[in-house]
């Protein structure tokens, strides 16, 4: 924190963009893949066919909101 | 402070936020859960079978659907929302006027469960089992997760507005503009797409009891998210400041 250095206000803590962007990348594909199989899998695209998934976490496809049947 | 330390608290607030989530849910929900699911099976004996995908092959029984079903599920969304929640929150943080870390974080998450709960909720409310059609599956999902990611985008605009607004007409002005911006645009947009309509002559009360848990299970679970990040990054910052600001006393020295 080398540029927080003697100002009279205090300093905010900014994070370069640069820093930044291959975390929110990697982590919005983690996301998308997890909420997918949450929230759509075996209901509108099967991606393994069958309902396995889709009824392990059924209760809260719908409690949270996402369309099921 | 750093993208990684930022990841690494949401990661774990949101685990938390999901044993808040599943115990919210599982609550206040499941009861109307069984209720919504005896409905369907009484259609279900009356009709001839034609509907239910659920009770003619259930492969996860109910017991494990409702407990560790539900836990898996919780745990799954509380934990990728709170790592995107602190990610946005670390762009963010230090570039919304003279927010502290803590303020901005909670702000994040707050502008988050509107734009990714609650507007949605208001246009496609959370159903329980027996209401939706297995037809209309694919419409409803595309509708839902296109009226979500609009809302985003929507939101992220909007926030842009009040923040380019921020210097020359103040915090009030810029906050009121943001809002107003949208809160039109969504009306906009909600209007232009289309309901669902498929209740049938499923009984209100259950419906309105199931939706009110649903709702109620999104902000326990954003809530617990909004605070538990906005306090662990507010600490980190506290700590961080504490460090330069025995640097500079000794330098002084
Ligand atoms: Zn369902």
């Amino acid at each position: 924190m080398a540029h927080a250095v003697a100002t009279p206000e205090i300093q905010l803590p900014t994070i370069p963009l640069r820093e930044l962007g291959p975390w929110a990348l990697l982590f919005a594909l983690l996301t998308t893949v997890v909420v997918f199989f949450i929230s759509a899998d075996q209901g509108a695209v099967s991606v393994p066919s069958g309902t396995a998934i889709h009824e392990w976490v059924h209760d809260a496809r719908h409690l949270l909101g996402y369309p099921c049947h | 402070m750093t993208a990684r330390a930022f990841l690494v608290r949401g990661l774990l607030v949101g685990l938390l936020a999901g044993l808040a989530t599943f115990a919210t849910a599982y609550v206040v929900g499941e009861p109307h859960v069984e209720a919504a699911l005896q409905v369907e099976e009484a259609h279900a004996a009356t009709e001839t079978d034609e509907a239910g995908h659920h009770d003619d092959v259930a492969v996860v029984p109910r017991t494990q659907q409702r407990t560790l079903g539900l836990l898996t599920g919780s745990l799954s969304i509380a934990t990728v929302l709170g790592g995107t929640v602190a990610l946005v929150a670390a762009g963010t943080v230090g570039r919304v006027g003279r927010l502290s870390p803590r303020q901005s974080t909670g702000l994040v998450a707050l502008i988050g469960f509107v734009a990714v709960a609650l507007v949605p909720f208001l246009k496609y409310p959370a159903s329980p089992p027996a209401v939706g059609s297995a037809d209309t599956i694919g419409a409803r999902t595309t509708d839902y997760f296109g009226f979500l990611l609009v809302s985003v985008v929507v939101a992220v605009l909007a926030t842009g507005l009040a923040l380019r607004l921020l210097d020359r007409h103040g915090a009030f002005t810029a906050g009121l503009a943001g809002v107003a911006a949208y809160v039109v645009a969504m009306v906009a947009v909600g209007s232009l797409m289309p309901a669902v309509d498929e209740l049938g002559d499923f009984p209100a009360d259950t419906l309105w009891y199931f939706r009110r848990a649903s709702i109620a299970t999104l902000t326990v679970m954003w809530a617990a998210i909004g605070i538990g990040l906005a306090g662990l990054v507010g600490r980190l910052h506290d700590r961080e400041r504490a460090v330069v600001a025995r640097r500079e006393l000794a330098a002084s020295l």
